[in-house]
């Protein structure tokens, strides 16, 4: 029992249950699943559906943490993937096959996949500090997806395009789908594998980890390509699911809802350490809560004072201090030396 | 990262005193080398750029993001960032249009501002300093908190109608010749030279630069770290509150969509002021040199008409990489960090 309680999952898995439960007080039917069309349809499947692209974002976000890194841009990186694919699908000559829908796709995920290298050489082979190095392609990201759409909101109407945020497949959507299958590739390959081990070792030190021979420039690299693959494929589904590119608020502050998920998942910001699991139940929390604030009857625009509290009291619940000064007689596991990857 | 930068073999201390104090100011120079070669090249290009009035209307339009970066570079200087001021800064609009509205007089409604900004970042400095936070994820749940109340307060657009606030707005403060300044710009001033005066002639201001230098030499040392980190977030969200009052003045309203992103801006300020990121080494008023350089990029934008407003993020984004390729240089080279 206190092997249970001293888990690292068991105050977030129990926040979520608490959330619904919250929720279902105050509306019988919302823990109700039904089958409509064969589809699943119901407010936990909308909580999974619009949180998809988040906990896709918190999953790169989640190892890139890990590796003692933080990726700033992946909002402005999910807004240049929906700008180019909508970009291409609309001025392809057939916009409505499925061959375009493929290489829109293809060409979003392609340049993820180059922001993300972009981030890793500025962090890795460059050597500057990751907060700075991601704060360059913040800043400029969304000025790149303004230039590629004209500062226009691209409209395109093509259903394979479409299915990606709002399609369904076995009777569940495909957006939740994609999140699933990425989360179970990266927890194979992070488990399975050293792979996990090794970026925890580069979090923990990248110096000591190079000296005992690790490839700490790879890795790092590697994380940060992965965050940009992850932000590009979220980047798809919010423009799929719109139907339109919007370089403005596609992906606002998404990158901070990332954040607080990792870190209400009970991964540490100073790296070294990680839960993808409790990332998992950190990124629904985040989802359940802007839900909660609907349900409740509470003015949406309540729901960034919300987040702020939770993340306030998560912090306060995780930091040392508050371990030592609330008596636990336990050394805290998360008492590195401290380090400011904040800069 | 210290720890990604490998040190350089040890160097006489003469030398390394030498190369010390000439990197140290390299990039502030560096900016405000920029900043006249940006100013030269549009009078080149565009009839009128050449104008006292033109170089005014950089400070008049950028009063609150000056003064944001005053604050900022304190932050920064002691190694830490602050992400809320945008926020804070929306949160101050919100507050002094709605009391107004509500028939407050200004002087009562600047002064709770002022105290709640203060309230704000205090209350940040002290989570971040007692319970060993990052600086980085407190401002941000500062962010999120600010950028809230803010819809708390209202939804829509609030109009400020205070005498006051609409003369302040108007005010021209003339010149020699036709020039003139607005008020807005000399409280922006002021507030560079008080903070210039703070950091290099007081005993805080010291410590502020031991605290970036190495906090746990300026620990030993037998500085009041705690409290001094404490306060510069104070100083923070003061100078947030202020740069609210002013954005006020300027845009007569409040509206809680306003000065989003407005943080960022702050950092690429004060970055391309040549403050260093990791701490210890920087100037205010190399700051208030960042601040014009950003201005001078909207200005060449509006005055080439057919570029369009996002390539000003682009510039800002290439403007931030480049001067933080410019102090890894010079960091490397003298072996700080």
């Amino acid at each position: 029992m206190s092997a249970l309680l001293k888990h690292r999952l068991t105050w977030p898995v129990l926040a979520l249950v608490l959330l619904l439960l919250l929720n279902q007080l105050f509306r019988a039917d919302f823990l109700s699943v039904r089958v409509q069309d064969g589809h699943l349809y119901g407010s936990l499947i909308d909580i999974l559906r619009n949180g998809a692209p988040t906990i896709l974002i918190a999953l790169g976000m989640t190892l890139v943490i890990a590796s003692r890194g933080i990726d700033l841009s992946v909002g402005a990186v999910a807004a240049i993937a929906g700008a180019v694919s909508c970009m291409y699908i609309y001025s392809s000559p057939d916009p409505t096959s499925l061959q375009t829908a493929a290489t829109g796709v293809a060409i979003a995920v392609v340049a993820g996949l180059l922001l993300g290298a972009w981030n890793g050489f500025l962090v890795s082979v460059i050597g500057i500090q990751p907060i700075i190095a991601t704060l360059v392609l913040m800043t400029a990201g969304r000025g790149l997806a303004q230039l590629v759409t004209d500062g226009q909101i691209i409209s395109v109407s093509n259903d394979s395009y479409q299915a990606i945020g709002a399609g369904f497949f076995l009777g569940l959507p495909i957006s939740i789908l994609i999140a699933a299958a990425a989360f179970g590739a990266a927890g194979l390959l992070t488990r399975r594998t050293a792979l996990g081990t090794l970026i925890e070792a580069v979090g923990i030190n990248p110096v000591a980890s190079r000296l005992a021979g690790l490839d700490a420039r790879t890795i790092t690299w590697t994380v940060y390509i992965f965050s940009g693959l992850c932000a590009a494929v979220a980047g798809l589904m919010i423009s799929s699911n719109v139907t339109a590119a919007d370089s403005n608020n596609a992906g606002l502050y998404i990158e901070m809802d990332a954040i607080l998920a990792v870190v209400i998942g009970g991964t540490s910001l100073a790296g070294g350490r990680y839960s993808l699991v409790g990332t998992l139940v950190g990124a629904l929390i985040i989802q359940t809560l802007t839900t909660t604030v609907y349900t409740l009857g509470i003015p949406p625009e309540a729901t960034l004072v919300f987040k702020a509290l939770v993340v306030i009291i998560v912090c306060l619940l995780q930091s040392p201090r508050a371990r030592t000064l609330f008596g636990r007689r336990r050394p805290p596991v998360t008492a590195q030396p401290r380090v400011e990857v904040a800069a | 990262m210290s720890v990604l930068t490998r040190t350089s073999a040890p160097l006489g201390r003469s030398r390394i005193g030498s190369l010390q104090s000439k990197a140290r100011y390299a990039p502030t120079l560096a900016t405000v080398g920029l900043f006249v070669a940006m100013f030269a090249v549009g009078a080149a290009m565009y009839p009128g750029f050449l104008s006292g009035q033109v170089f005014l209307n950089l400070l008049i339009d950028n009063t609150f993001l000056i003064v944001l970066a005053v604050g900022m570079t304190f932050v920064i200087l002691t190694g830490g960032i602050d992400l809320s001021v945008g926020s804070v800064v929306a949160l101050s609009m919100m507050i002094a249009a709605a009391l107004l509205q509500a028939g407050w007089s200004p002087v009562a409604v600047i002064l709770l501002v002022l105290l709640t900004g203060a309230t704000f970042g205090l209350a940040m400095g002290l989570v971040i300093q007692v319970f060993e936070i990052q600086p980085f994820i407190v401002t941000l749940a500062g962010l999120f908190l600010a950028r809230g109340l803010c819809y708390v307060i209202s939804v829509d657009s609030i109009t400020v109608t205070d005498p006051f606030f609409t003369s302040m707005a108007q005010a021209r403060i003339p010149l020699a010749g036709k020039l003139f300044v607005s008020p807005g710009v000399l409280i922006a001033l002021l507030v560079v030279a008080v903070a210039f005066y703070v950091l290099h002639q007081t005993r805080f201001g010291r410590t502020v630069y031991a605290i970036g230098g190495g906090e746990s030499s300026a620990v030993l040392m037998g500085l009041a770290v705690p409290r001094t980190k404490v306060l510069v977030y104070g100083i923070s969200g003061v100078c947030s509150a202020i740069a609210g009052i002013l954005f006020s003045f300027y845009s007569l309203s409040g509206y809680s969509l306003a000065a989003t992103g407005l943080e960022l801006d702050a950092i690429a300020a004060v970055v391309v002021g040549g403050t260093l990121l990791t701490g210890g080494y920087g100037y205010v008023l190399g700051s208030l040199a960042g601040v014009l350089v950003l201005g001078i990029v909207q200005t060449f934008i509006s005055y080439e008409g057919t570029l369009s407003s996002w390539w000003t993020r682009i510039v800002i984004g290439a403007l931030l990489l480049a001067f933080i390729l410019l102090q890894k240089l010079f960091t490397r080279k003298v072996g700080l960090t």
